[in-house]
């Protein structure tokens, strides 16, 4: 893929209210991938990459540790298979035993009760994948400042975005935005937050300075 | 071999889409087809299956206003035409699962090409074969029996019986599959809300999206998510055809007492499904333009597994006769070789041996893998064949009772027929609705195997990073 020519890139703003965060326009994943790792090595923690599709290496680049899934999946697939044993030990053993072919009504027909017990296992755990996945992406959400920009919508088609917070505490508009176009983005421009839109962003981690420059005002 | 580091023609593999192809490309081919208006062929496809989707209607409500009786099940036959298209509709839902959960834990990333489409597929299926059981039980009011609920009775379903598993395995496939399929699309789905042009489709496709950004941070738990949904559903789509195979391999009925079915109804219900995919991609690629992105090599690749799958359940279908006559029971005898292979329903066990077991066979000739005409024939025939194979373990299996005086035999009734046609209306119309309203090619996944797609491309010869490809060596591709 070929770098954009020397030259200093176009930018623009959007919205209206406070700046809420800057956004970086690439064309190819390894541009991205590098505009994130600079990002990363510079300290920057509240920032993110828009891609058409996952970058293999991306997680390393921004420093992200392992998804933290499998950890609400696990607890709530063994619930699923705990329930099932406990409806049907208590529905067909202790509540209306039923002796059927010779097989006991007690613990000891656990064979039978097998089939049941993994199915709802494997359902409460897709459910909890599922809606798992979504409250760690804190999604559905469809109000979010990013979408002010108009350009940004080419990141399901082909182009790849950096976005770095204003809630970053090394977030400065000016030297930011010089690290950016150092990584080669080819379109930069500042999102602003809309005046009705409520509590946008995430609040800055704890320790940093309260009063950074681009604090998102509700 | 370490050969993802080698260029793509030294160790002669060929990328997974059409030349040409580009993100851009795959965005505009895929999405045009919900953008566009609909081919007049789309509009007659779609009057013709919801019509047949009216006729199914009033079969089943002339059905519940008279009685089971309206079928041609009897005694001896209890179980004919409405088991065999449960588990025919169930089957055929079993390889959109496997396209998208088992190929995807074996890194087939070939599969990105049908796996959207394959899966809308097993949810379509899954919903026809949902309508069997609701309806066969007589008294449909009381279907709800099936489930674990308090009722004035006091009492609770029988946990050690197969249909009570079954009721849990099918509703909770559904489930998955439905959820499964779901996440794959929030992607694809944001990328129509993005050029939508018109205020519905961006405040449709748009509330659908959940808001997705394409943000890395939701990607990695997107990912993870994806790798959960396919390890839960590989054993879950194990289990749901070997549950609906326990329906008839616990019963002591010979022909259905047989410890071979669960294995046998996974092959088949692959095989069957496959078939399937194969006759609505042949269509679908032609009427919208898709050979970019579904090449020869995916079609030949699946003509492979149909050839695969086709003979295991060949072997199936001998290996029961090996065990009638190795066991030396003569009921098990009297059943397969007087009332299968021969007999007043001989006719039925033919179909399916030359459907299943002698039609796929030509899929060993590359000219026949690679024949558009050839594939699709078969994959009719394996279709048809597989529905014969579920009418021969049911009906033959019951028509000939052990003593002479409970001989008897089926034939359909027009409610029936007038049924199971429907389902097929059913399953086209919403399958139709599908191809025009949802993306049908996975987006976000196809993208994802380009090339250009690894952030070390045109890195030098060196290092050409992971390359998603065809892994073939050069032998078969100079054939």
């Amino acid at each position: 893929m070929s770098t954009p020519a020397k030259v200093a890139p176009a930018s623009s703003s959007v919205g209206e209210g406070a700046p809420a965060l800057l956004l970086a326009e690439f064309n190819a994943p390894s541009e991205v991938l590098h505009a994130a790792k600079a990002l990363r090595e510079a300290g920057y923690t509240h920032f993110d990459t828009h891609s058409p599709f996952p970058i293999h290496g991306m997680d390393e680049a921004m420093g992200l540790g392992d998804s933290k899934l499998g950890l609400i999946v696990f607890p709530i697939g063994l619930l699923g298979g705990t329930l099932a044993f406990t409806m049907i030990h208590w529905m067909n053993n202790i509540d209306y035993p039923i002796i059927i072919g010779g097989k006991p009504a007690s613990v000891a027909s656990l064979p039978s009760m097998i089939p049941v017990m993994f199915e709802l296992t494997v359902l409460l755990s897709a459910f909890a994948t599922v809606f798992g996945m979504l409250h760690l992406n804190k999604l559905p959400r469809h109000h979010h400042p990013i979408f002010n920009s108009d350009r940004f919508a080419s990141f399901s088609n082909d182009k790849f975005f950096v976005s770095v917070e204003a809630t970053d505490p090394k977030w400065s508009a000016e030297k930011t935005r010089n690290l950016l176009e150092a990584a080669h983005a080819h379109h930069i421009e500042l999102v602003y937050d809309d005046e009705e839109g409520g509590e946008d962003l995430d609040e800055a981690p704890l320790g940093s300075p309260s009063t950074s420059p681009g604090k998102v005002h509700a | 071999m370490s050969s993802w580091n080698l260029p793509i023609k030294e160790i002669g593999e060929t990328p997974l889409v059409g030349d040409g192809t580009t993100f851009r490309s795959i965005t505009e081919t895929v999405c045009r087809v919900t953008e566009n208006k609909a081919p007049r062929a789309w509009w007659v496809a779609f009057l013709i299956a919801v019509n047949f989707t009216g006729i199914m209607t009033l079969a089943i409500g002339y059905l519940f206003w008279t009685g089971v009786g309206v079928w041609g099940n009897n005694a001896p036959v209890y179980w004919a035409w409405d088991i065999t298209n449960f588990v025919w509709w169930i089957g055929i839902g079993h390889a959109g699962t496997l396209i998208s959960a088992v190929l995807f834990l074996f890194r087939q990333k070939w599969r990105t090409a049908i796996n959207r489409f394959a899966e809308a597929m097993t949810i379509f299926a899954v919903i026809c074969a949902l309508v069997f059981p609701g309806i066969h039980v007589g008294r449909a009011w009381y279907a709800y029996y099936m489930l674990p609920l308090p009722n004035e009775m006091a009492i609770w379903p029988n946990f050690k019986s197969p249909l009570i598993w079954d009721i849990f395995a099918v509703s909770t496939y559904f489930t998955v599959s439905t959820m499964f399929w779901l996440v794959g699309l929030i992607p694809d789905l944001a990328t129509l809300r993005d050029r939508a042009t018109n205020k519905y489709r961006r405040m449709i496709y748009g509330a659908l999206s959940l808001g997705w950004r394409g943000s890395n941070r939701h990607w990695q738990n997107y990912e993870r998510a994806y790798l959960i949904l396919a390890a839960l559903s590989t054993p879950l789509v194990l289990s749901v055809h070997s549950v609906v195979s326990f329906d008839f391999a616990t019963s002591l009925l010979p022909g259905w007492h047989t410890t071979i079915l669960p294995p046998y109804f996974v092959a088949g219900a692959v095989f069957s499904g496959f078939a399937m995919v194969m006759t609505l991609m042949l269509v679908t690629r032609a009427v919208y333009g898709m050979r970019s992105l579904v090449l020869m090599k995916h079609l030949e690749l699946m003509n492979k597994i149909i050839l695969v799958t086709g003979s295991l359940v060949g072997y199936a279908y001998a290996m029961e006769f090996f065990i009638a006559w190795y066991s030396g029971n003569e009921y098990e005898r009297f059943l397969f070789v007087e009332n299968r292979l021969q007999g007043p329903m001989a006719w039925a066990y033919w179909i399916m041996i030359s459907c299943n077991v002698l039609s796929p066979q030509v899929f060993w000739f590359k000219k026949c893998r690679t024949s558009i005409p050839v594939m699709f024939v078969v994959s009719i025939l394996v279709n048809i064949g597989m529905w014969f194979e579920r009418f021969v373990i049911i009906v033959t299996s019951l028509y000939r009772d052990f003593l002479p005086s409970s001989w008897g035999t089926f034939r359909p009734t027009l409610v029936d027929i007038f049924t199971y046609a429907g389902t097929l209306g059913l399953f086209f119309t919403a399958f139709l609705l599908f191809i025009r309203w949802i993306p049908m090619i996975a987006i976000a996944e196809v993208k994802g195997v380009l090339p250009e797609a690894d952030p070390h491309f045109g890195e030098g010869a060196e290092s050409h990073g992971h390359r998603e490809t065809f892994h073939e060596p050069i032998a078969a591709e100079a054939e």
